[in-house]
């Protein structure tokens, strides 16, 4: 075994099908799409060169720095609500009853689609049948707001059921990184008197931090490349109130049929999640950290 | 050793998964299309699979059959896709200059890049000798460009306004027939608590309806059309005051609470849940009011229709309609055998007139004779009404160019929704247009 391992031709047939399958499905379509940047092609017919005259129109776009903000709101916002999850992971580690069935009930948005999920808060956002307006209406409020209709709130709006959906996932890695400090830890700090407070924030946070900000990541890129449910709840609309740079991107390359430009797009898109994920590691590096990006 | 083999073939057998996952499947490929044996081979793509569009496949399968069997020197070979795979196989098969020799386009802004690339025939000479004149005005030449038709029409549709009897009875209302009796009916549903208006606006499209309506009653048909192809100007003082009606009906509470957010879907399901009095839709919904099993039978004795009031001291008649053609036939440029072609063309175009309102409820392009089939009585009166139109107004983002269409549809939201004034909805499409030329 160790000389098959050793053996520079196998180690390479091993690796051979994933790194395929990386340069077929990532690095190629990323050096294509800048490259179709270049172009002014709407998707069929001839390909015309134009150098940088979409990145240049690119910067002065006022919807892409618009639908940027809205990205970054959606990142700003999403890291925040990790906060959240990690609060409800702390009470659920800590051996309360029906935690199991909590956890099972708070995993239960990630196994449905978008899709559905989008379907379903429609439902929820209808103005005038919707059961939030339903409810509201109950304690008598008159002027019940029109949700994804208003530019002001849409985007907002659209925001919780995205916590919603993302609930599960967090609540899972920070339960299963909570499960693994060890009792011992605990017990010590226990008979020397800490409270169950100071346990959590001095004992178990910092012992799951590198998870916390492996998370962060994961929700500030998230964020940034978020498409799906803006997409079907409202279409970036009304009037690109709720558009994100993926929306805008999509719209740009399949319904106005500018492919040149949409790929642009996609490429700014690309720098953007660089630079972040740059600044987010920045942001977090401490100096025992193990885990690097 | 062994152990190697087995990784050999385990990433050849990845290897040619990926090779096989990028060929796609289609459901007949055979050879070239011309000559096969002493028979001529035509290719045909269309959109009807059978098994989501069972009524409009069998009308096709049944006139290719009954066309084969009078020219048994012809083959005709179909492709079956459903809609979004036929937009993008036909998207790529015009890349290469591969069209079938028969297909199915949309008309105007959609057809634009292919006749451009030269990739469709002229049909001019198949209308010529009587088929012209089969046509309901107004079609054909929203497949026609500089003077050529590319396309023939399969589809019609125009948008009248549904509305709920029962709800008019229950509030003395009758139907409106001038533009005051409609303000005067949105008013007296509004006091009432009745939703006088379902407009799903997130979609644009459906809000443009309502302005286009309003357009062509204030400015006659002529003034958005000349906007729009650039003889006139969208600040014409008409096109302005369309605007303002339609700020003055959204400050009526006239449309349902929160229009900008929800479908035509979502809003149809005021109208059908009857919360809703009135709905304006294309003619495709009329199944619902008629013959869909789906829909329960006191609801749809309920629905009736009226033509759009006509506007005090406004050029349009109450005879025009807004609509357009759905989807039309072409004949490929590039095809080797375009004679044979274009004769099934226009043999299909004439069968599926005869047919398509009785067996699938499609209303088509060409005249219908109502005298002697047992159809519903709305499709009746809709076909009688479409025999009398003055005038068919295509949609107007069908009018447009994409981009344009999307600066067009973004200002519908706006205005609707009181972002833009009647004034900069007008100007920003005046700008608009005039930078694409």
């Amino acid at each position: 075994m160790k000389n098959v391992m050793s053996n520079k031709f196998v180690i390479t047939l091993y690796t051979l099908p994933a790194l395929l399958l990386i340069l077929v499905l990532i690095y190629i379509p990323v050096t294509l799409s800048g490259y179709y940047g270049f172009m002014d092609w709407s998707g069929m017919g001839e390909m015309k060169f134009i150098g940088l005259e979409n990145y240049a129109t690119l910067i002065k776009d006022n919807m892409f720095w618009t639908s940027t903000w809205h990205s970054l709101q959606l990142a700003i916002f999403s890291t925040a609500s990790l906060l959240l999850y990690l609060g409800i992971s702390l009470v659920l580690a800590s051996k309360i009853k029906g935690s199991d069935l909590l956890r099972k009930i708070y995993l239960i948005p990630m196994l449905l689609s978008s899709v559905a999920i989008a379907q379903l808060w429609m439902k929820i956002f209808d103005p005038s049948n919707g059961m939030l307006n339903k409810f509201l209406g109950f304690f008598g409020i008159e002027n019940t707001p029109i949700w994804l209709a208003d530019p002001n709130v849409a985007l907002y709006a659209i925001f919780i059921p995205i916590i919603w959906q993302y609930a599960g996932f967090y609540i899972l890695i920070y339960y299963a990184a909570l499960k693994n400090v060890s009792d011992e830890v605990i017990e010590a700090a226990k008979i020397d008197g800490a409270n169950a407070w100071q346990i959590a924030y001095k004992i178990k946070l910092p012992l799951i931090s590198g998870v916390f900000k492996v998370t962060i990541m994961l929700a500030v890129v998230g964020s940034l490349k978020y498409f799906d449910l803006i997409y079907v709840m409202t279409g970036g609309g009304p009037n690109g109130a709720s558009e994100v740079i993926a929306s805008y991107m999509y719209k740009e390359a399949f319904k106005l049929n500018n492919f040149g430009y949409g790929s642009a797009i996609g490429f700014g898109l690309l720098v953007i999640c660089l630079l972040m994920t740059w600044l987010t590691s920045k942001l977090t590096k401490s100096k025992d950290d193990d885990v690097q990006y | 050793m062994k152990k190697k083999a087995f990784t050999a073939v385990m990433s050849m057998a990845l290897a040619g998964s990926l090779a096989l996952a990028g060929c796609s499947s289609s459901s007949e490929t055979s050879g070239d299309s011309g000559s096969n044996g002493d028979k001529t081979v035509v290719k045909m793509m269309h959109l009807w699979p059978e098994g989501s569009a069972n009524a409009q496949y069998s009308i096709v399968d049944d006139i290719i059959k009954n066309y084969e069997k009078e020219n048994p020197d012809v083959d005709i070979q179909t492709e079956i896709l459903n809609n979004e795979q036929y937009k993008e196989k036909i998207k790529v098969l015009s890349a290469s200059n591969e069209l079938p020799d028969i297909g199915i386009t949309w008309a105007a802004g959609y057809m634009q890049p292919y006749v451009d690339g030269n990739m469709f025939a002229p049909l001019d000479d198949v209308l010529e000798g009587g088929l012209k004149e089969e046509f309901v005005p107004g079609t054909l030449e929203a497949f026609t460009m500089e003077e050529k038709t590319y396309g023939l029409p399969l589809e019609l549709n125009i948008a009248p306004v549904y509305y709920n009897k029962e709800i008019f009875e229950k509030h003395n209302l009758e139907v409106p027939t001038t533009y005051d009796e409609f303000l005067n009916v949105v008013e007296t549903l509004e006091k009432n608590g009745v939703i006088p208006i379902t407009v799903g606006n997130k979609d644009r499209w459906t809000g443009s309806l309502w302005y286009m309506y309003l357009a062509d009653r204030i400015g006659g048909p002529e003034t958005l059309n000349n906007a729009i192809n650039r003889t006139g100007s969208f600040e014409d003082p008409a096109l302005v005051k369309a605007a303002e009606e339609i700020k003055k009906l959204v400050d009526m509470n006239a449309f349902v609470k929160g229009y900008n957010g929800l479908s035509n879907d979502e809003a149809k399901g005021y109208f059908m849940n009857e919360q809703a009095a009135m709905y304006v839709m294309g003619t495709w919904e009329l199944p619902n009011y008629t013959t869909s099993p789906d829909v329960a039978e006191e609801f749809k004795e309920k629905i009736g229709y009226f033509k759009f009031p006509t506007y005090e001291g406004g050029k349009g008649n109450i005879d025009s309609f807004v609509g357009g053609p759905g989807v039309g036939l072409f004949v490929s440029e590039a095809s080797k055998v375009k004679d044979e072609s274009k004769e099934f063309v226009s043999y299909l175009v004439e069968e599926w007139g005869k047919r398509s309102v009785t067996e699938a409820g499609v209303i088509p392009a060409t005249k219908v004779d109502t005298a002697g089939t047992d159809l519903a009585q709305m499709y009746i009166d809709i076909l009688d009404d479409l025999g009398n139109a003055s005038n068919i107004t295509l949609y107007a983002d069908v009018q447009m160019s994409a981009r344009v269409a999307d600066v067009h549809l973004n200002q519908i939201q706006a205005l609707f929704g009181g972002q833009s004034s009647p004034k900069e909805f007008a100007k920003t499409q005046e700008e608009a247009l005039a930078a694409e030329k």
